[in-house]
């Protein structure tokens, strides 16, 4: 109670009451005090970095990959500017979100919903649409909606198409190699991106950069060995052949007789690398590489310059394949008809498997073993491109009196249709082969791999010349104006039951022009359907008009002129 | 306090106590003046840097600050007894206008706060109240006999709590409670007996659970809720106080830099240019900021007291004493809630957070304080 008892109006507040509520202010401003005073200093270390964390980001730079292009520079794959188009829900204005859509070619009313559902959900950030041109990207940002976050980056684009696909490879949306070269080196394409630290608002606008902690560095280019030109031929007869016999599929190859480089390597069936709504996993295939054919009659000039090196034959020594068949084990062994006596040439030139069981008896599972192997049968190519088959080569010891029969005419060993082609390389270089390859920055200098003398392999090169004339089985490989070598191959295609009785794999392997060889090619056709089925039918022709114009754009000096001008075919004997 | 006030004026120079002197005839008090311009002046410059740089912002806050001078030194003349007979009829105006909101009010950010008069800028009612309740209380209690007898308090607590429920009403907690508090501050001022203010007390801890489940909206609950436990919703209503402790703590003792802060500048700080626009300073220049404003406040405050103890009339003394003691707990209520030791209850920084009205009432209700102690008596 109050002692005061004045009248009202003189009635002075207690000197008392006044420092009540003085201290009640001042424990109040010390209560204030003491938490303003904990969170500036016992706190501050923990909140300082929560601060730093809500504003403090490291921005990736994203670098170029490599470009790849073929040997005259020609692009096969590059990297152009492209930006992400992101947002954060919960920050973009809903009423906005048209006009983003307007840009994109999107509908509107999807996109909004997408931003509130995600919203909804409490996404922190989403993908509006990715890899878009920089010009939309632009106009998106001159919109100047808040939360909108635009990614730079790049896209793939493979300027070759089809043409270059199963080569060249694919990278996925991160632009990480995925096939292809594209993986096989991915490491070497892929560059550094560069990393710097920067602060960030909250709708991710970077207001000021605080550190560069590395530069990005792009990526570098690989060169490969391939001609454009003769990879666009290649892949056109191939395609057309393909289609003509409703084939199954097909590959083609074409090395540099001299120097094993790949010119081209094309497959079919193909798929467009841009186009990556179309994808289908068995078009993909590089078949050059990563599926196995047995090469069939193709082999039987190894088989022969096996022969040849062992001594016991000459070109001219004679062989009896009366009556047209053998039996060996249980089973017979047979000429497409019954052609007598042979030499050697003329085993290659009919393609005797008679006779070619005759000389893979006469010289031993241990010779025909070692020649195919110094080929590359059976070895990995060293090419380092993913998915490469290594084929099978049965060892000397396990070829009995059935399996090096069969071995030497092409059966019951496999190859993919590049080690075939730089099996047949041997020819060309000398009797020494040089591993094929791709890249020409992964090019390794290395001596050449010994198969068989200089001599034989000139003798089976001009036996092989044979197989292109009229009585050969190839005469459909011919070019005007050059002399052209090869060998045909027909062989059952290996089914679930083992090999399929009506289904095929025609091959035709070959060299251009005999004089002076300049190129190798081998063409697969996985199951011609229809009356043609044989090498010198189905694959011999592609070859033939693949040769004519890739020998014409390598401007190759016809080495087949005679008193009347150019002349067709290779009569040599 | 004389003594202080004493001590002010003696040390200063005499060109400044010969203007002191020429300003107390226009009835204002020079130091007050020099304290809340001062205090303009910083609110200013935090403003520039909580608006994230808007200047036009500061512009607007600038043409509130001057009005509210205007209105303070048109007020500061007028003698107490104009007051005393206008409290009953502002009174009654408030309370309608009150009604007025709850009725035709505009909505904005979810309460009904605003009133669009034709002919007027757009404003809250209840920032009216702030200056009117503690007038009409401290009317009515100087009119009674003291100590006041518990009729008188009755009616006085009726008078009190008439707006408060309408602002709860709005719904604005924060707003109701702190005019409860100025009406309570007169009445304690006015000698109310101490077991009348223990019973009050035990009567209110007895009633907060009915306040609970029956007055308060469902956002306010969660508000204390997160006040209890912010990280419990740290995307939703904890967002805002476990920003506001970061930005603060982040600044330490001599913080990152006038607009060098980056969880204002950058944004992440909620409501940095109104409620929350300490955590901007204190994020900037640090403790020693705070601390200084501080020391300001409570300047402002001391002067304030002292200037309400030299009122002449009961009337003066309770109503300066009791808006003095507002202007505390604004303080208060507004750096508590920010650095959380107290629940988010929508009090902006006196002086310092962006807004019209709020600008112009206290400003006014410095101009009353100036008012009860400069005129004479009659």
């Amino acid at each position: 109670m109050n002692a005061h008892s004045e009248e009202s109006s003189t009635y002075s507040i207690p000197r008392w009451r006044f420092i009540v509520v003085l201290v009640a202010l001042g424990l109040l401003l010390g209560a204030i005090l003491v938490r303003l005073i904990m969170l500036h200093t016992i706190d501050q270390p923990f909140l300082f970095e929560e601060g730093e964390k809500r504003v403090v980001r490291a921005q990736l730079e994203t670098a170029r990959r490599g470009m790849i292009t073929d040997r005259f520079g020609n692009p096969l794959a590059v990297s152009t500017p492209v930006v992400d188009i992101g947002l954060h829900p919960a920050q973009v204005d809903l009423a906005r979100i048209p006009e983003i859509a307007r840009i994109l070619g999107q509908p509107a009313d999807a996109m909004v919903r997408t931003v509130r559902e995600a919203a909804a959900k409490g996404r922190g950030f989403i993908y509006l649409d990715r890899q878009v041109e920089p010009d939309l990207a632009k106009a998106i940002a001159e919109l100047g909606i808040d939360g909108i976050q635009l990614q730079e980056g790049f896209r793939r684009f493979y300027p070759a198409a089809e043409v270059a696909s199963h080569v060249v490879g694919i990278v996925n949306i991160d632009g990480q190699g995925q096939e292809g070269l594209e993986l096989a080196y991915d490491k070497y394409l892929t560059g550094k991106d560069g990393k710097r630290t920067v602060v960030k608002d909250r709708y991710g606008h970077i207001v000021k950069q605080v550190s560069v902690d590395s530069v990005a560095e792009p990526g570098r280019d690989i060169t490969l060995t391939i001609d454009l030109r003769l990879q666009y031929l290649a892949y056109r007869e191939l395609m057309a052949a393909v289609q003509t016999h409703h084939a199954r599929s097909g590959s083609a190859v074409i090395l540099d007789a001299r120097t094993s480089e790949i010119l081209a390597m094309v497959n079919q069936g193909a798929y467009n690398p841009n186009n990556r709504a179309n994808f289908v996993a068995s078009n993909m295939r590089n078949r050059a590489v990563a599926d196995v054919i047995e090469p069939g009659s193709t082999v039987k000039p190894f088989t022969v310059a096996a022969a040849l090196e062992s001594g016991l034959f000459q070109p001219t020594t004679l062989v009896d394949t009366n009556p047209g068949w053998v039996r060996v084990r249980n089973k017979t062994i047979r000429d497409h008809r019954n052609y007598g006596v042979l030499d050697l040439t003329g085993i290659i030139t009919k393609s005797s498997n008679v006779g070619s069981r005759f000389l893979a008896k006469t010289i031993g599972p241990q010779a025909l073993w070692k020649m195919f192997s110094d080929a590359g049968m059976g070895q990995p190519s060293g090419l380092g491109f993913p998915g490469e088959s290594v084929g099978v080569l049965p060892f000397p010891e396990q070829l009995d009196e059935l399996r090096l029969a069969t071995a030497s005419y092409g059966y019951s060993i496999a190859m993919s249709p590049l080690q075939l082609a730089q099996a047949y390389t041997s020819f060309t270089q000398q009797g020494c082969r040089k591993p094929a390859y791709l890249v020409a920055e992964a090019r390794r200098e290395e001596p050449c791999h010994p198969v068989m003398s200089e001599k034989v392999a000139r003798q089976v090169l001009d036996m092989m010349e044979t197989v292109t004339s009229n009585v050969g089985t190839a005469s459909r490989a011919r070019v005007m104006g050059y002399r052209v070598g090869g060998k045909t191959g027909t062989a059952h295609r290996v089914g679930d039951h083992g090999y399929e009785e009506s289904s095929y794999t025609a091959v035709f392997a070959g060299v251009a022009p005999i004089t002076n060889p300049d190129l190798v090619m081998v063409v697969v056709i996985d199951d011609p359907q229809g009356k043609e089925y044989y090498g010198g039918e189905v694959s011999a022709p592609v070859f033939g008009r693949i040769m004519e114009q890739a020998l014409r754009l390598r401007q190759v000096p016809p080495d087949n002129v005679g008193k009347n001008g150019l002349q067709i075919a290779g009569g040599a004997q | 306090m004389k003594d202080f006030s004493r001590t002010l004026s003696g040390s200063s120079l005499s060109g400044f106590a010969r203007s002191r002197a020429w300003l107390a005839r226009l009835h204002i008090d020079l130091i007050l003046l020099l304290l809340l311009m001062l205090q303009c002046g910083v609110g200013l410059l935090i403003l520039y840097s909580g608006s994230g740089k808007e200047m036009g912002m500061v512009i607007r806050q600038f043409v509130h600050m001057c009005i509210g001078m205007t209105v303070l030194f048109t007020i500061a003349q007028c003698p107490p007894r104009l007051f005393q007979m206008v409290a009953p009829w502002a009174y009654s105006v408030a309370v309608f206008l009150l009604m007025c909101v709850l009725l035709f009010g505009t909505i904005a950010k979810g309460a009904q706060r605003w009133l669009d008069l034709p002919g007027l800028p757009r404003f809250q009612p209840s920032e009216i109240v702030k200056l009117v309740l503690p007038l009409t209380i401290a009317w009515f209690m100087s009119k009674r006999p003291v100590p006041p007898r518990i009729t008188d308090l009755m009616i006085a607590a009726v008078m009190i709590l008439v707006p408060t429920a309408l602002i709860l009403k709005q719904p604005d907690l924060g707003t109701s409670l702190l005019i409860c508090a100025s009406g309570v501050l007169v009445l304690f001022f006015s000698g109310m007996s101490w077991r009348l203010i223990f019973t009050l007390i035990a009567i209110v801890a007895a009633c907060a659970p009915l306040l609970w489940f029956f007055v308060m909206h469902d956002y306010q609950k969660q508000r204390v809720l997160t006040f209890l436990n912010p990280e419990s919703d740290p995307l939703g209503t904890g967002w805002n106080i476990i920003q506001s402790k970061t930005a603060i703590g982040s600044g330490g003792v001599d913080g990152k830099g006038y607009l060098q802060g980056t969880q204002s500048q950058l944004e992440f700080l909620p409501e940095s240019h109104t409620d929350f626009i300490i955590a901007v300073l204190a994020e900037e220049l640090g403790l020693i900021g705070v601390c200084l404003l501080l020391v300001l406040y409570a300047a402002i405050i001391l002067r304030c007291l002292i200037l309400s103890s030299r009122a002449e009339t009961l009337f003066g003394r309770l109503l300066a004493g009791s808006l003095s003691a507002t202007f505390f707990i604004y303080v208060f209520v507004n750096i508590g809630m920010v650095s959380g030791i107290l629940p988010v209850v929508g009090v902006p920084l006196p002086l310092v957070s962006y807004g019209g009205t709020s600008v112009v009432s206290l400003l006014s209700a410095f101009g009353l304080i100036m008012s009860m102690s400069t005129h004479k008596k009659r």
